[in-house]
């Protein structure tokens, strides 16, 4: 197999997913296999190939979409985002504790 | 009055125009038509009657002021639940959203409206787009009208069912990898994926963000036209979005197609086809030739490699975009004794079995040492992929394809094999990696009459010719051919 359980918990850990034992088992067996498909790409030598960074299309005269001037616009929505929150303490996002001191 | 089964776009102008009947009233006969047919289909996940009445007022107000109506004047519209409307509940599909309420409206549904078009409501799709057959929906799968035992495909199939079934006159989709087209091939309506950059992604909920396009579905090529030159064009909230001009669709629709080069890629006539499709494409390029067109065969070497190289970057880009749910700052929230813990307790009870698995595999391929391994190689392939496309556009003016391998599967019959179901898409993702345009078309039925799709795709901006195509195909009887 291509990825072993270690992987599948390490993979899962940096994803912030907590799995269920069954789950492990599970993506472990899906993943291998979708792997063991994407190795195909290993038949193709791309030495000399640029990896595409971009998909953006650049018309011959340059058009590309121009960075904006950074002009300070007013952003009244503070309240609007924050009644979006599970858990807001204006002008905040109440979390968890996170400094234990 | 009763009403025509099903709408166009200059249909509606016309109706309203001649007072045959009001936007009120026509909005009050979909919601009618929702209400008796949604409950079987699960198209829509949640309506918004109070907008669109409003809506509606503004057009009859116009209308009885003597205004001239504007482009979708009254149009009834559905958009896809990975689309934020200000304040209707947005989704995604996912549990993770279930009640979130965006604050602001996506451009392309605020250029929508601005046109004068009625937002209905938002309609169902598998889980933050991921998905072939919107099987992968937290709220239910769709059933697809034509065929009520099979999928409407995905991941836009609500949006597809919708308009199939009359439930909207056109409707937005997104396309990452096939999501608008290939569910318009399997309810047989045309489905319109734009030049990346071409519309607006603003307001858009990212899956991959370098694949991710708003679409659309309508009944007829010259509403795909119609609705396109609504929602197209630059940006400024949207930063890869192109300060290319919008050309005026509709008046390059009747431009003749004849001396057109379609281009005809073997690789997507392979085994693995439906011989069912495979007569049907071939016979829809037939009668293209008909009209003119000089068929071209074509070889795009490449092409074996895309759903391999899509599912590497869309997962990669889909891990990096998905860690924004959190429970910290919208949606769900799973207490947790610990930051830590509320995150994973959150994301876990939040999203299902798809997104977790293309959140684990696009984490896998940008991870330590596997980075170059997977993910730099794909996008070296992607390269070869978009080359393959440059090469072909040097010769042909167009490309023809079947949108999908096979007509729509049944419903649960390809939920337990992930892979398989990535299959469904691989003659979609090519043209996703790349960056063009393409259009899904009806192209006849199966014996069985399920629909088929032939997939035009053309170079970057070119949206124009592939709905001049469409149009031409359509106005010969390609769509029940």
């Amino acid at each position: 197999m291509k990825i072993s359980r270690e992987d599948v918990l390490r993979v899962a850990e940096l994803a912030h997913l907590e799995l269920a034992p069954a789950e492990v088992a599970t993506y472990r067996e899906q993943l291998d296999s979708i792997l063991t498909y994407v190795a195909k790409l290993e038949e193709l030598d791309v030495s000399k190939v640029e990896p595409m960074a971009q998909v953006l299309f650049r018309a011959e005269n340059d058009a590309h979409p121009e960075l904006r001037e950074d002009t300070p616009r007013p952003c009244a929505i503070a309240d609007a985002v924050l009644s979006g929150a599970p858990d807001a303490a204006k002008p905040f996002f109440r979390v968890p504790k996170v400094l234990d001191r | 009055m009763s009403a025509p089964s099903t709408w166009t776009i200059a249909g509606v102008r016309q109706a309203l125009r001649t007072k045959k009947i009001s936007a009120r009233e026509l909005t009050q006969d979909f919601y009618a038509r929702i209400e008796h047919r949604n409950p079987e289909l699960n198209a829509y996940l949640a309506l918004s009657p109070e907008r669109a009445y409003a809506q509606a007022d503004r057009v009859d107000a116009a209308v009885g002021r003597g205004e001239a109506l504007s482009a979708l004047s009254g149009v009834p519209v559905g958009i896809k639940d990975v689309i934020s409307t200000r304040g209707t509940r947005t989704t995604c599909g996912s549990r993770i959203l279930e009640n979130y309420t965006p604050a602001y409206d996506a451009t392309a549904v605020e250029r929508l409206e601005g046109a004068g078009a009625v937002i209905l409501g938002k309609t169902n799709c598998d889980e933050f787009a991921m998905g072939s057959s919107n099987e992968n929906s937290a709220y239910g799968a769709v059933r697809n009208p034509v065929a009520l035992d099979r999928v409407p495909g995905g991941s836009s199939g609500g949006s597809a069912a919708a308009v199939a079934a009359g439930l909207a006159v056109a409707a937005l989709g997104t396309d990452t990898g096939g999501s608008v087209r290939q569910p318009g091939a399997c309810c047989g309506i045309p489905a319109l994926m734009p030049t990346y950059g071409r519309v607006s992604r603003y307001g858009l909920i990212a899956f991959a963000s370098s694949l991710d396009r708003i679409g659309s579905f309508s009944t007829t090529a010259a509403d795909s036209a119609a609705v396109l030159a609504v929602i197209a064009g630059h940006d400024p909230n949207d930063s890869t979005s192109a300060p290319v001009p919008v050309p005026g669709y509709a008046a390059d629709l009747e431009k003749p197609v004849r001396g057109l080069r379609i281009g005809v890629p073997e690789e997507y006539f392979g085994p693995g086809i439906d011989p069912e499709v495979r007569a049907k494409v071939e016979a829809g390029i037939t009668l293209l030739e008909k009209l003119g067109c000089q068929r071209i065969p074509l070889q795009m070497p490449h092409t074996d490699f895309a759903i391999a190289t899509y599912y590497i970057v869309a997962t990669a880009e889909a891990s990096s975009n998905l860690a924004r749910f959190d429970g910290v700052r919208y949606g769900l929230r799973v207490h947790g004794a610990t930051l830590g813990e509320m995150y994973r307790k959150t994301r876990q009870q939040g999203f299902g079995a798809e997104v977790k698995r293309r959140i684990m595999l696009g984490t896998y391929v940008l991870s330590a040492g596997y980075y170059d391994a997977y993910y730099l190689r794909a996008q070296k392939v992607r390269t070869l992929i978009a080359r393959d496309f440059a090469d072909a556009f040097q010769k042909v003016d167009a490309i023809i394809t079947p949108t999908a391998p096979t007509p729509a599967f049944k419903l649960g019959e390809k939920t337990s094999d992930p892979l398989q179901m990535y299959l469904a898409d691989i003659f979609t993702v090519t043209g996703s990696l790349a960056g063009i345009p393409g259009i899904s078309v009806p192209c006849g039925k199966t014996a069985s009459g399920l629909p088929i799709g032939l997939q035009i795709f053309g170079p970057h901006f070119s949206e124009g010719c592939v709905m001049q195509l469409a149009h031409a195909f359509e106005k010969a009887g390609g769509f029940s051919i």
